[in-house]
């Protein structure tokens, strides 16, 4: 069963768990079981409720916390829709790496507005005042325009040094949404392989690359090159006799 | 009634509160003497292999919100269980103070998280008076401490380089890594401007000390804690090795309320509540051990009162609480074009930066400051998280394209390209100093608030003086001029006299100690130079408490050296009978 569509009704009811939210104290919560569609909604994000301490390490109350907020649904579908079209404007696929709703960067937002509620907000306005201001120009909601149209708006709210008065409150809801956009992105595997960051893994450091070396001009001083770590000897265990303060 | 202390009959030799640093290396060296121990720590077990409790290389989206701080305060994959503030455990201001107090509530304390930053302090460090007239001198000496720094480096493990700096004192030292690029570009600033800068001091196994720990595989995850071993926790290098001797009993969840005392004001245990039933219990032992962290130590004296003690234990002085002080702190970013579209490569290395610059100015008159501070760097391609690439629009109007479009803001393809060309070339400066410990800064108990298991919480009272302040203008004034020289463009405002040029907020550096100061006058000092308790002879403190000042360097290899120097003379004492 789709959670949006037993929780449409309840879009009253998500403001108020949202009071919830911020009024419970975390410490005294204890991890109960977890649903299959909770799990699901994890498993969309790349999270593991179902392993140890769901798979990062909680705590028995940071894991209720987790369940808790996987069991609230707070954008309706019309907003989810309207925040995956933005999401794809933001971060399109290019000849490098997939776009944003390839990486549920919609369902990211989801989430990220539950755990931290000073979000929502300001990003259900923004939705609104986005449809606002397509039906004032177009007579449609924002999702529904064209291309074209969604770009106009979007270009004017874009660049926060050229706004016109009346649309700071629209470039302001862009900022927002443009940083959860591009955190939600490049905080996957598809962002990370864009970027090309290859660590987070065991390896023996042996220092910069010389090739980058020689192009930024940066070497090791000579004073040093001796005493930095082999890598070779890291397995040995350190012998003190002969050293000398 | 229901309620009712309940006493167990068993007396230890030694009972001990708190697993941190301090308490961790009292248990060790006190179970090597062959003493039978209580350890009382007020957090849950943590073993950082168990999968229940890992997060060392965890991927960001394994965390729903991406590893941000929402329960944790430096985010999901940090391993403190706690942060500035604790539920359960509130604290309160005097005179508009705002002294922030991070507690970590777990086995091991805050050294399952620390920054690993292992300095021992320098000659003058323990002479600070002699030199410019301010706050007081140590009752000991860098002599005193030099051969436990040098058993703590050997048994815990330290990489760095031998300098033969005055006031840096060397010690046993594991072969430190490369530096990383950046790195690199602010060392030929740095020496350019005549100031020193040399691999860091780190306590993380570059080889090995044995067949137990490590060695390092360069993750940069320290902050999570190592499933090897390879940096130091309280936890997994001196408790956890310890145990399998069978002299320490674990008490965990144990929140300890007070020190016990007998008719004549010497202590017999102490009371503590099970956090999983929420009863008192007492312990008893013929010594205590407080390693509660500085100011939960003080806590707990103050906490102490009886017939004997109507200040509280330990306070004939009116001292507990006094002097407590922390490091000072002022930071600033910087953008190196030169590092913009940089080739990718692996430079995650150790959990913390590999060079790091020492103070270099104690010959030098400065404007309104007397003490230094040492400057911490961090940058590179890290591993992103919860707010990378928040205000790309920021960094764009800086740095022109090839096309000279340099228009903040916007989506799509070039916000990709945006984000790939600023990756990697961003860097930061972070200054840590030493403060003048004030009298007048202290810690009390706040007589109308009590915390969840009905204990009365601290309340702080703390101002920076204007020494500190000249000091943080020092800090950006020199950080903004390595920044130029090095081709760089300062982000964002440089901060002025209204904001205290960044001075951070008491606490903020995590470093508090002083409470229980040791002097060689009872009415000045809570304890004397061997951190036992003038008034109390069979009652010792071991986290930072006993600093008369704590140098620009960072406390814990120092609390490391006084506790083990602590845990000797208890054997000592025990074995003379004297105590
Ligand atoms: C993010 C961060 C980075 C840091 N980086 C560095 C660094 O690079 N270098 C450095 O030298 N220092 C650093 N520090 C500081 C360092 O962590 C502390 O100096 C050190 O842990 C202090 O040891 P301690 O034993 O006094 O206290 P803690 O490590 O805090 O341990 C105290 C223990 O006592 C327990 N406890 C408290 N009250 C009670 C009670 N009433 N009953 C029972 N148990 C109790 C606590 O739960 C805790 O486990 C850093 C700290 C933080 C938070």
């Amino acid at each position: 069963m789709d959670r949006r569509e037993t929780l449409k009704t309840l879009v009253v009811g998500s403001f108020a768990s949202s009071f919830v939210l911020t009024g419970c104290n975390p410490d005294h919560m204890e991890p109960g079981a977890v649903s299959e569609e909770e799990v699901n909604l994890g498993k969309d994000l790349g999270v593991d409720l179902d392993a140890p301490g769901h798979g990062y390490g909680r705590t028995p109350a940071e894991q209720a916390r987790d369940e808790m907020l996987f069991s609230q649904t707070f954008f309706n579908d019309h907003e989810m829709a309207t925040i995956a079209v933005l999401a794809d404007i933001i971060i399109p696929a290019d000849e490098v790496s997939g776009s944003a709703t390839d990486a549920k960067v919609p369902e990211f937002i989801e989430f990220i507005v539950k755990d931290m509620p000073y979000h929502q907000i300001p990003m259900r306005g923004g939705l609104m005042w986005l449809d606002h201001e397509s039906n004032r120009r177009f007579d449609k909601v924002f999702k529904d325009l064209n291309e074209e149209q969604q770009i106009e708006i979007v270009d004017d709210i874009a660049y926060p040094d050229d706004v016109a008065p009346e649309y700071q409150a629209g470039a302001r809801f862009f900022s927002n949404i443009r940083n959860l956009v591009t955190t939600g992105f490049y905080t996957t595997r598809i962002g990370i392989d864009d970027l090309g960051y290859v660590g987070n893994q065991p390896n023996a450091w042996d220092g910069i690359p010389e090739e980058v070396q020689k192009k930024h001009n940066k070497f090791y001083r000579d004073e040093y090159k001796d005493r930095f770590l082999k890598p070779e000897e890291r397995e040995e265990i350190e012998d003190w006799s002969g050293y000398e303060l | 009634m229901a309620f009712q202390i309940k006493e167990q009959g068993k007396e230890y030799d030694v009972v001990i509160v708190g697993s941190g640093a301090g308490g961790g290396m009292a248990a060790k060296t006190l179970s090597d003497a062959g003493l039978k121990i209580a350890l009382l720590e007020a957090g849950p077990d943590f073993d950082s292999t168990d999968p229940a409790q890992r997060t060392q290389l965890r991927w960001p989206w394994e965390s729903p919100r991406r590893g941000a701080g929402s329960t944790r305060a430096f985010g999901d994959f940090d391993m403190a269980y706690g942060g500035w503030n604790i539920e359960d455990e509130p604290y309160t201001q005097k005179d508009g103070s705002n002294f922030r107090w991070f507690r970590s509530r777990m086995l091991g304390g805050r050294t399952n998280h620390w920054g690993r930053i292992s300095l021992r302090f320098g000659p003058l460090d323990f002479k600070r008076k002699d030199y410019d007239g301010k706050g007081d001198n140590w009752p000991i000496s860098y002599d005193d401490v030099a051969p436990y720094y040098d058993k703590v480096d050997q048994l815990i493990g330290v990489f760095g380089t031998k300098e033969n700096m005055p006031n840096e004192p060397d010690g046993y030292f594991l072969p430190p890594p490369k530096p990383r690029l950046h790195e690199l570009y602010v060392r030929d600033s740095v020496l350019k401007m005549g100031i020193p800068m040399i691999p860091s001091r780190l306590s993380m196994l570059t080889k090995k000390l044995d067949d137990r720990r490590g060695p390092c595989f360069f993750c940069s995850q320290c902050s999570r804690g190592c499933m090897v071993y390879a940096d130091f926790s309280s936890a997994y290098s001196l408790i956890q090795p310890t145990m399998t001797d069978g002299n320490i009993e674990m008490y965990l969840n144990a929140m300890v309320r007070e020190v016990i005392t007998d008719e004549n004001g010497r202590a017999t245990g102490v009371s503590y509540i099970n956090k999983e039933d929420m009863k008192e219990y007492v312990v008893k032992g013929k010594v205590v051990v407080l390693a509660a962290s500085a100011a939960s130590s003080a806590r707990i004296l103050l906490n102490s009162k009886s017939r004997a003690h109507p200040n509280g234990l330990a306070n004939s002085s009116n001292h507990v609480g006094r002097y407590i002080h922390d490091s000072t702190g002022s930071g600033m970013m910087a953008l190196i074009p030169e590092l913009m579209d940089r080739q990718r490569y692996n430079e995650d290395g150790v959990g913390g930066m590999h060079l790091y610059t020492p103070w270099w100015g104690n010959d030098q008159k400065h404007d309104g400051f007397t003490r230094g501070y040492h400057i911490e760097y961090w940058g590179g391609m890290g591993m992103p998280a919860y707010g990378f690439g928040f205000g790309m629009e920021n960094l764009s109007r800086l740095v022109p394209r090839e096309n000279g479009d340099n228009r903040p803001g916007g989506y799509g393809k070039r916000l990709k390209e945006d984000v790939r060309r600023f990756y990697g070339s961003t860097l930061g400066f972070a200054g840590r100093g030493e403060s003048i410990p004030q009298y007048d800064n202290y810690c009390e108990i706040d007589p109308n608030t009590v915390d969840s298991y009905g204990i009365p919480v601290l309340r702080f009272h703390y101002k920076w003086t204007n020494d500190e302040v000249m000091q943080a203008k020092h800090m950006v004034d020199t950080f903004e001029e390595i920044i130029h020289n090095m081709g760089g463009i300062v982000l964002g405002e440089k901060p002025g006299p209204e904001r205290q040029y960044g001075l951070t907020k008491p606490g903020e550096i995590i470093h508090e100690v002083g409470t229980t100061r040791m002097g060689n006058d009872k009415n000045t000092s809570v304890l004397n130079k061997y951190c036992q308790a003038h008034d109390v002879d069979n009652l010792f403190v071991v986290d930072g408490g006993p600093f008369v000042s704590q140098a620009d360097k960072n406390p814990t290899w120092t609390i490391l050296a006084l506790s083990w120097r602590t845990s000797d003379y208890i054997v000592d004492q025990l074995k003379k009978q004297n105590i």
